[in-house]
């Protein structure tokens, strides 16, 4: 996962409101091996694959996140509506989004179970937007988030975003997770 | 200051003797619950933190119950209950409800109260969104991901912010005969939105809940979840104690809010003014009543899930089915297998409620999560094509029975014993008038 401080840059793949855990990993695919090299490579195939292929890819629809024969996707950061990753508490979820390649997602609110999922297990780095940029961006925007700026430079559309800081998880994020930060904080000990 | 119930069992557990919303405390964790799920990447993290022959913290304290893909033949899903087996004989678990098994149980939310792990004043954590469902025996419940379970299997511990509360309190000393505690729960749901909790409790309270079987509670803080809400919290009461009582010799201290605590807001209702209620495809707060709904076509419709498995969800079924016809596909899956031969042994005039499901032509299958949340394609009662399901469940997300062509409406087991008999939307009052009981 980025560092707090670190500039994330690339493609945008925008989606809309309350996407739920089902939408982003449906449970048929909850069946791989996370530990398995091979196996855990169908869960960034199947990553936003419940979503409606109508609200896939927004503004025009349509478009995947990962290509039918694909395990990666092109694009690296996602930028939805409100609520983000509602539902379950399903931790395959951003483990999807990190393995099909997406380092962070901005949204203006999250759910609580997925923020928390993605924090601790180190996955992606959920960014707090000030505004709901799902229908600003469109998918394939470049984006540029500056963690330290607050902003999001958007280089296709020439404009920038305000972002909120991490706050408290910040610490978290920086270590690469709880176990990392745990570590850090002499919580556990060093391997 | 006072505190909320769900402020003090933080503060109990985190070795503070107050606390208040938006701090970060680490709590001592009383009970872990995963399943077939998140059990073995849960399992996973833990031994590559801490090393293949790490011993869990507590083995009395983490209960392992696979619910989720029991009855199919996919290779993943199966290979994934041998690993929960050979963790669970390789660290020696006591509370390991292993399929095929006579100690196999069903639906982990409602086996943990049925095992006795849901004791007031404690710290429930599970690998599942439902967790919360265990707040109605007033217990701090949450679900959690596989890295804090992973966490919390090697330390005892786990962070956590302290939500702020709501409060919703119930005016009114009866539920009316047509009224399930799914209708207010899908109404309250409907009025602050699925994100309308998100980072606080929902506690519920008043003369209402008092009411309340624990079953309806439960069916309450089950879907907290749908809110956004942390957690979910009823009072312990009386009832509270005699259903833990019965099913644990473990000790608890049960805690209450203090009347000076602080709340984030208050919503009062009156369960008289209360009606039937659906969630329409494809959130849970897409709301309208049932009578709004009438004549709706329906290709089936399910009755099962944490929500709405419970033997009291079937007993309500069961007084609308018997002896009618069904026009639709009626699927039956009770939540666990001692709800299962609760069918057997409850009868309604006489009649054991089994009897009364196999008389009307509904589909039977085994205590499991089935298709609540889709699963293997050979799941039991899984939606895989474009049907329009009503079901007691506790989501409606697209594609969240299966196909995503797929709609979901969710409303109680009146309402949806009602549709199967009607095969349309249909507001239970018209059969309930006419009911025996």
């Amino acid at each position: 996962m980025a560092k707090q401080d670190q500039i994330i840059s690339g493609k945008a793949f925008v989606l809309g409101k309350n996407i739920d855990t089902d939408q982003i990993i449906p449970a048929e695919h909850l069946v791989y091996s996370l530990d398995d090299p091979e196996e855990r490579k169908f869960y960034g195939r199947y990553s936003l694959s419940g979503v409606p292929d109508a609200e896939s890819g927004l503004p025009q629809g349509n478009i995947p996140l990962v290509e039918e024969d694909k395990f990666e996707s092109e694009f690296n950061i996602i930028v939805g509506g409100p609520n983000f990753g509602c539902g379950s508490s399903r931790e395959h979820a951003p483990a999807s989004l990190d393995i099909a390649g997406v380092q962070a997602i901005i949204a203006p609110t999250f759910a609580r179970i997925f923020y928390r999922n993605s924090v601790d297990g180190g996955f992606v780095v959920p960014y707090e937007s000030l505004e709901d940029l799902s229908k600003e961006v469109h998918t394939g925007d470049e984006l540029e988030i500056h963690p330290e700026e607050r902003v999001v430079k958007n280089i296709t559309q020439d404009k920038e975003y305000e972002i909120r800081p991490l706050g408290s998880v910040a610490d978290i994020v920086n270590a690469g997770g709880i176990f990392e930060f745990a570590r850090k904080e002499g919580m556990i000990p060093c391997q | 200051m006072g505190m909320t119930l769900t402020e003090k069992i933080l503060a109990n557990h985190s070795g503070a003797s107050s606390v208040e919303p938006g701090e970060s405390v680490w709590v001592d964790v009383d009970v872990l619950m995963t399943h077939d799920v998140c059990g073995p990447p849960s399992i996973g993290i833990f031994q590559n933190q801490f090393g293949e022959d790490a011993r869990v913290w507590d083995k009395e304290k983490l209960v392992i119950i696979p619910d989720h893909y029991i009855f199919t033949k996919d290779k993943y899903a199966n290979r994934n209950v041998d690993i929960l087996r050979a963790f669970a004989a390789d660290q020696d678990l006591p509370y390991f409800y292993d399929v095929g098994s006579e100690d196999y149980k069903g639906v982990c939310h409602i086996a943990l109260p049925e095992e006795g792990f849901t004791r007031p004043g404690e710290v429930l954590f599970g690998t599942d969104s439902h967790t919360c469902t265990a707040g109605a025996f007033g217990q701090f419940a949450t679900g959690i991901g596989n890295t804090d379970a992973a966490f919390i299997m090697g330390t005892g511990q786990l962070w956590v912010k302290v939500p702020e509360t709501m409060r919703f309190e119930f005016e009114g000393t009866s539920m009316p005969p047509y009224l399930m505690a799914k209708d207010i729960i899908l109404k309250i749901i409907g009025d602050i939105g699925v994100d309308g909790a998100t980072y606080r409790t929902m506690e519920f309270g008043g003369p209402g809940i008092s009411a309340m079987s624990m079953e309806d509670r439960m069916t309450l803080t089950n879907m907290v979840i749908e809110a956004g809400g942390k957690n979910g919290v009823v009072e312990p009461d009386a009832k509270t104690e005699a259903y833990v009582r019965e099913r644990t010799d473990k000790d608890f201290d049960p805690v209450y809010s203090d009347p000076d605590a602080t709340y984030h807001s208050k919503y009062r209702y009156n369960l008289e003014d209360m009606v039937p209620m659906v969630a329409k495809p494809h959130s849970p707060d897409n709301k309208a009543t049932a009578l709004e709904l009438e004549g709706t076509d329906l290709d089936r419709a399910y009755i099962g899930s944490c929500t709405g498995g419970k033997l009291s969800d079937f007993e309500a079924a069961a007084e609308i089915i018997a002896g009618n016809d069904l026009k639709i596909d009626t699927y039956i899956v009770p939540a666990t297998t001692e709800i299962a031969r609760g069918l057997e042994t409850h009868t309604l005039n006489g009649k054991p409620l089994m009897q009364i499901f196999r008389e009307a032509g509904c589909k039977i299958g085994q205590a499991s999560c089935a298709a609540c949340l889709g699963g293997p394609s050979d799941t039991f009662g899984r939606l895989n094509n474009q049907e329009v399901c009503i079901s007691t469940t506790n989501r409606n997300y697209p594609g969240r029975m299966g196909s995503k062509e797929s709609q979901v409406y969710l409303a109680s087991p009146y309402t949806v014993a009602a549709s199967a008999v009607t095969g349309k939307i249909t507001d239970p009052r018209v059969f309930i008038q006419q009911t025996v009981i």
